[in-house]
């Protein structure tokens, strides 16, 4: 579980993140949600330590992340996974070296080892037989697939996603969303997801974080999202006429 | 001022401190010898050869007492080239060509995320992409100083003899008057400390840019004119403490 208690951030003095406190339990897909500049990434980035929050702290299973001492929280840090918006995969290197980067640097894995780990998570997310190609030579949803394989290529306990559906279409974002679901129901991680794709809320969301001009002012599932009054939560989630509809039917 | 400089002698300890494995950094450090160093000769050579002969033919051009004999021509040549041109000059260049690079691409990864996805692996990502840099411009800029060094002279060679400014026989008489070994010793620290300015500035500018594609072009550009005041001031004071 991670824990996250009282997380503020400004950037020169305009407050972006004000006191946020919430849980992401185990072999949960939690979501933080909310319209563009609410603070979700800046959110993301203070609970990885890439940005330093103002106050507040992260706790993951109960170890303090970010007052602890820099080889303490690289320790940490092997337990975790991250995808970034852009896939964030390194230019000069093959698909296959991209996964295996983490082992390189972190384990003394054997390369026969490394191999078959690598090979595993690029099977794991679909992409057998791309080992070769370059991150230019590959497709958006590709990138980040490849980006979620070399998340879990050390077997993370914690995988973070930003915004993993953007710039994607609506398909291949619901593959990618299954894909991080299924990964997170089979292998028992704490997912935190940050996203402003209303499917991803509607179909993997188990726990919901509603953020607001830098305040969480909603928790809940898919479920209650779909019968709450809250006029800012209605207005970000329901804005277009397609989900207005479902959830006029889903309330009848 | 103050502020900036203690920023940049922060970014400096960062190098050292929290490093990898020696292994990860000798594979980095031979790749950017190859993109610093051993991609650089080209533009080294063809920039040597022909500022060497037009320093031949100037000096000609201006000397013309005939009590000064000939093969001053190649001595001046030869001392200008050791002392300014194969280091200062080709440092210079380089500022353009390896100081733009290092700059864009560590600028390019910023915005892209990369630098961020190394250090949520618990990498220094500072050390691990900037010290090899660093190393590789600290060791290869010396021996293309040396070569640089040679051209340079061998184009006043070129261009002396080929126009009958000077014989070939007083050209090499020239090189070889009153040849002062110690003075081999200063291209190589001075093109040595200008490596190491032009690798740590570059970076710092592309490792600390914000924003996106128009940020990185402006890394770029602030690496290279920052990098050549740097070296034009540390090669006033190098002058004064070496000569």
């Amino acid at each position: 579980m991670i824990e996250i208690k009282n997380i503020s951030k400004a950037f020169n003095g305009k407050v972006v993140l004000d006191n946020i406190s919430g849980q992401f339990k185990k072999g949960q897909t939690s979501l933080v949600i909310g319209s563009s500049g609410t603070g979700k990434s800046v959110l993301l980035k203070c609970m990885l330590d890439l940005l330093q929050p103002e106050t507040g702290d992260v706790y993951f299973d109960g170890r303090e992340f970010l007052h602890i001492s820099e080889n303490e929280r690289k320790d940490l840090r092997r337990e975790m996974g991250v995808l970034f918006q852009g896939g964030a995969l390194f230019d000069s290197k093959t698909v296959h070296r991209n996964v295996q980067f983490p082992l390189d640097m972190l384990t003394t894995m054997t390369e026969a080892e490394k191999k078959d780990q690598v090979e595993f998570c690029l099977h794991k997310v679909g992409l057998d037989g791309t080992g070769k190609l370059m991150p230019s030579e590959i497709s958006g949803g590709m990138k980040k697939r490849v980006g979620i394989a070399r998340a879990i290529v050390m077997n993370p306990k914690y995988l973070f996603c930003d915004e993993p559906n953007s710039g994607l279409d609506p398909l291949t974002s619901i593959k990618i969303d299954e894909l991080i679901k299924e990964i997170t129901d089979e292998y028992q991680i704490t997912t935190v997801v940050i996203t402003h794709d209303m499917n991803s809320v509607l179909s993997i969301g188990d726990n919901i974080m509603f953020l607001y001009k830098g305040k969480k002012i909603w928790e809940g599932d898919s479920t209650s999202i779909m019968k709450s009054s809250l006029k800012e939560l209605d207005e970000f989630v329901f804005s277009n006429h397609a989900l207005k509809k479902l959830r006029g039917e889903y309330n009848k | 001022m103050l502020n900036l400089l203690g920023k940049f002698f922060i970014f400096l300890i960062e190098l050292f401190t929290r490093r990898e494995a020696a292994k990860v950094y000798w594979y980095r450090f031979l790749d950017e010898c190859i993109t610093i160093g051993i991609d650089s000769v080209l533009i080294i050579a063809i920039v040597a050869l022909f500022i060497g002969a037009v320093t031949c033919v100037q000096i000609f051009a201006n000397l013309v007492s005939p009590m000064i004999p000939l093969y001053i021509v190649s001595n001046i040549v030869r001392d200008m080239t050791l002392l300014e041109l194969s280091s200062t000059f080709m440092c210079v260049v380089l500022a353009g060509k390896v100081g733009s690079n290092i700059a864009g691409e560590l600028g390019t990864m910023r915005i892209t995320e990369q630098i961020d996805a190394l250090e949520v692996m618990g990498i220094n990502s500072a050390s691990y992409l900037v010290l090899p840099k660093l190393l590789a411009a600290v060791v290869t800029f010396p021996i293309l100083a040396i070569f640089s060094g040679f051209l340079g002279i061998f184009g006043g060679y070129l261009a002396g003899t080929l126009t009958g400014i000077i014989t070939p026989e007083q050209y090499i008489y020239g090189i070889r008057f009153s040849f002062i070994p110690y003075n081999f010793i200063i291209p190589i620290v001075k093109s040595m400390v200008f490596g190491f300015l032009i690798a740590t500035i570059s970076a710092y500018k592309g490792y600390h840019t914000r924003g996106g594609a128009l940020e990185v072009g402006k890394a770029s550009t602030a690496a290279v004119t920052n990098s050549c005041i740097a070296i034009l001031i540390a090669d006033y004071l190098l002058a004064e403490l070496l000569t």
